[in-house]
């Protein structure tokens, strides 16, 4: 017999920011600017044809990558989207190497074989980018089944958009996660759009964690755009993941302030939402709050804001420099 | 040596390797308390326990995804799929995801993944439930793939295929599952190589599963007029030891080849090709093909066996291009 819990769990407390030290804090701000403008450096690089193929940026949805991941601990793994920039960097991707992969150098990540939608850094932990939407829940599954089998405390995170909930692999992950209490934390990215369609035309429930609900899911719906929100929510998950008691389901409300992909200039929003949800941007937003509660001084977060900047300059500069892949390389790493 | 039957020889494999490794482990459709649907995975649960003989819920995409993301993780899972059409529910984690993780990570993982896909025609399962769906797999790079005809290649292929730290689909094919041979427990069948299972000069035959069996009989029809054929059983289809059969050619000058399916897009056809580009001064007539019809795989017993290739189809078919 299956256990029943509430689909809306009353057992995720909201944020417990003091938890979080004054150090940790100025690092997830350091890093949510580090996306932020690695992000920006992405969008011009494209624009300046510097970049193949397409794209997918993460501006806006900082505050999940970085709330979620900086709750884990070494041997934790992730995957993630072809919206992934955000997530891999998140777990502490470096930045040249990370530049170096979308701009196809010898010396990405990936050697120059995955590209933008396929970051990994299995180093630190980024398990992979998957570019077939749904298709990374399972294996996140899986290797929080290795956790559990191997005797660790190991969890798996998975992120993923609302448009993700529509697909087959994101049922049936959820399931047999369910089933053999896996620890998993489903993190479900909902910004509102499903490539270019909004969520209402597609999905039949406002509320993604009632999708949850059907698998006796722990879940909770936070504000994804308030990284000590999404940091709670992620470090009780993992908690419970930790202590045995299997997956949990966070809805992280966000918006997407970008399109889709590169070429999508998104003119299907209704007017006036794009600035609604620049004004909570959550930069901004942390900003104010390490301000208003005196944890930062205006100065401090200017000189980690001028930091990030420099850093992620200097590595884009850096890997441009970089050579190119030896063109025989192509034939290396189809088998082991 | 032992002597086993097919379905045995693949369950002394598993038995084998999870006794071995620590890191191996079970998991598919009622594999576990059941004992699988045609009771191959019999015995491993009561003796591997329920952590690595599992059973899961009808969830393919879950089944293949979690085998990979745990063996990117350090374990080596051998996942069931119960039948092989059932690949086409979880095609994108084996087309997309599993032969490509580590090509597109720059070689950040591997990935020991095998998965048993039961496989074939001629037991009345109908359209869904008796194709030889290899050929769906074979355009991919990344995979390899096994299709054992006897219970020692079972045995030694999925020992190898266990250990392999790529990806492999391991093809057992159910009209087989009841055939007898001897085994030997301490012989690992490596992949990628043929078997030549009989020598002759008169023609090179080149045959899988049960049309390898079918072909053994009437290679011994045809040896009782006279005509010895060499037959050749691939064993792997990916990669494909095309040597074997090339130096096959060398002595007899003929190739037939026999496929269960209907002889479109597949190995065979591929075999034809690479023969005739790159031997054709070897060959002294057409390739012959015999294949399924090209529809798909009817119910009623008159109908499915018209389908099969039969053995005086390939007795009549070495005979026409030694003869002629």
């Amino acid at each position: 017999m299956v256990p029943q819990r509430r689909s809306e769990s009353p057992t995720l407390e909201p944020s417990a920011e003091s938890q979080v030290s004054t150090d940790a804090q100025l690092a997830m701000l350091e890093r949510m600017h580090e996306i932020r403008a690695f992000e920006d450096e992405i969008q011009r690089m494209f624009a300046q044809g510097q970049v193949r193929g397409t794209t997918h940026l993460y501006q806006g949805q900082e505050a999940v990558a970085v709330g979620t991941c900086h709750a884990l601990r070494p041997g934790d793994t992730m995957t993630c989207t072809y919206r992934g920039h955000g997530a891999v960097l998140a777990m502490g991707a470096p930045l040249d190497r990370s530049f170096a992969e979308i701009l196809g150098k010898a010396a990405g990540l990936c050697k120059g074989k995955g590209g933008s939608m396929h970051l990994t850094d299995v180093g630190v932990g980024a398990l992979g980018s998957f570019a077939i939407v749904g298709a990374h829940l399972p294996i996140s599954v899986g290797a929080a089944l290795s956790a559990q089998m191997r005797d660790t405390d190991e969890v798996a995170v998975t992120f993923f958009g609302d448009g993700s909930t529509n697909i087959g692999a994101f049922h049936e992950a959820m399931n047999l996660a369910a089933i053999w209490k896996l620890p998993v934390l489903f993190v479900c990215e909902n910004n509102l759009y499903g490539e270019y369609s909004p969520i209402a035309a597609t999905t039949p429930v406002s509320e993604l964690t009632a999708r949850a609900g059907s698998y006796a899911m722990r879940s909770v719906r936070v504000d994804g755009n308030d990284v000590l929100a999404v940091h709670s929510a992620a470090a009780d998950a993992a908690a419970q993941a930790r202590a045995g008691n299997g997956p949990t389901f966070i809805e992280a409300m966000t918006y997407r302030v970008v399109g889709h992909s590169r070429s999508d200039p998104a003119k299907y929003r209704p007017a006036g939402e794009l600035e609604e949800w620049q004004a909570k941007d959550p930069l901004l937003l942390f900003e104010r709050h390490l301000e208003a509660s005196q944890t930062a001084t205006t100065a401090e977060i200017a000189a980690v804001r001028e930091r990030a900047a420099a850093a992620v300059a200097d590595a884009a500069a850096r890997a441009k420099q970089w050579p190119d892949p030896a063109v025989e390389s192509r034939f290396e790493d189809v088998y082991a | 040596m032992t002597e086993l039957t097919y379905r045995d020889a693949i369950n002394a494999a598993l038995y084998d390797e999870l006794d071995s490794d620590p890191a191996v482990f079970l998991l598919g459709e009622d594999i576990a308390a059941a004992g699988g649907v045609f009771k191959v995975t019999e015995g491993l649960f009561e003796r591997f326990g329920p952590l690595r003989v599992r059973d899961t819920p009808i969830s393919e995409q879950a089944i293949v995804g979690a085998a990979l993301g745990a063996a990117v993780t350090g374990m080596r899972p051998v996942a069931e799929i119960m039948f092989a059409d059932f690949a086409g529910v979880c095609f994108d984690q084996i087309a997309n995801q599993m032969p490509k993780y580590r090509y597109m990570t720059g070689g950040q993982v591997s990935v020991p993944v095998t998965l048993r896909l039961v496989n074939g025609a001629s037991g009345g399962f109908g359209a869904q439930h008796s194709q030889a769906v290899e050929n769906w797999f074979l355009g991919i790079p990344g995979l390899k793939v096994c299709t054992p005809s006897t219970p020692a290649d079972c045995y030694g292929l999925l020992r190898s295929a266990i250990r392999d730290d790529n990806p492999v689909l391991f093809f057992e094919h159910k009209g087989l599952y009841a055939l007898t041979g001897e085994v030997d427990r301490a012989a690992t069948v490596p992949l990628g190589r043929a078997d030549v299972v009989r020598a002759g000069d008169a023609a090179t035959v080149v045959a899988t599963q049960a049309m390898r069996i079918l072909a053994q009989t009437a290679a011994n029809e045809l040896a009782g007029q006279g005509i010895e054929v060499e037959l050749i059983d691939p064993r792997s289809l990916a990669p494909f030891d095309f040597d074997t059969v090339s130096q096959s050619l060398t002595k007899t000058n003929y190739l037939v080849v026999i496929e269960e399916g209907p002889g479109r897009a597949s190995w065979a056809t591929t075999l034809i090709t690479r023969m005739v580009q790159d031997h054709f001064e070897l060959l002294d007539g057409p390739p012959a093909l015999i294949s399924t019809d090209d529809i798909p795989i009817p119910y009623a017993a008159v109908l499915e066996s018209a389908w099969l290739p039969s053995v005086s189809e390939i007795v009549t078919a070495v005979r026409q291009l030694v003869l002629s």
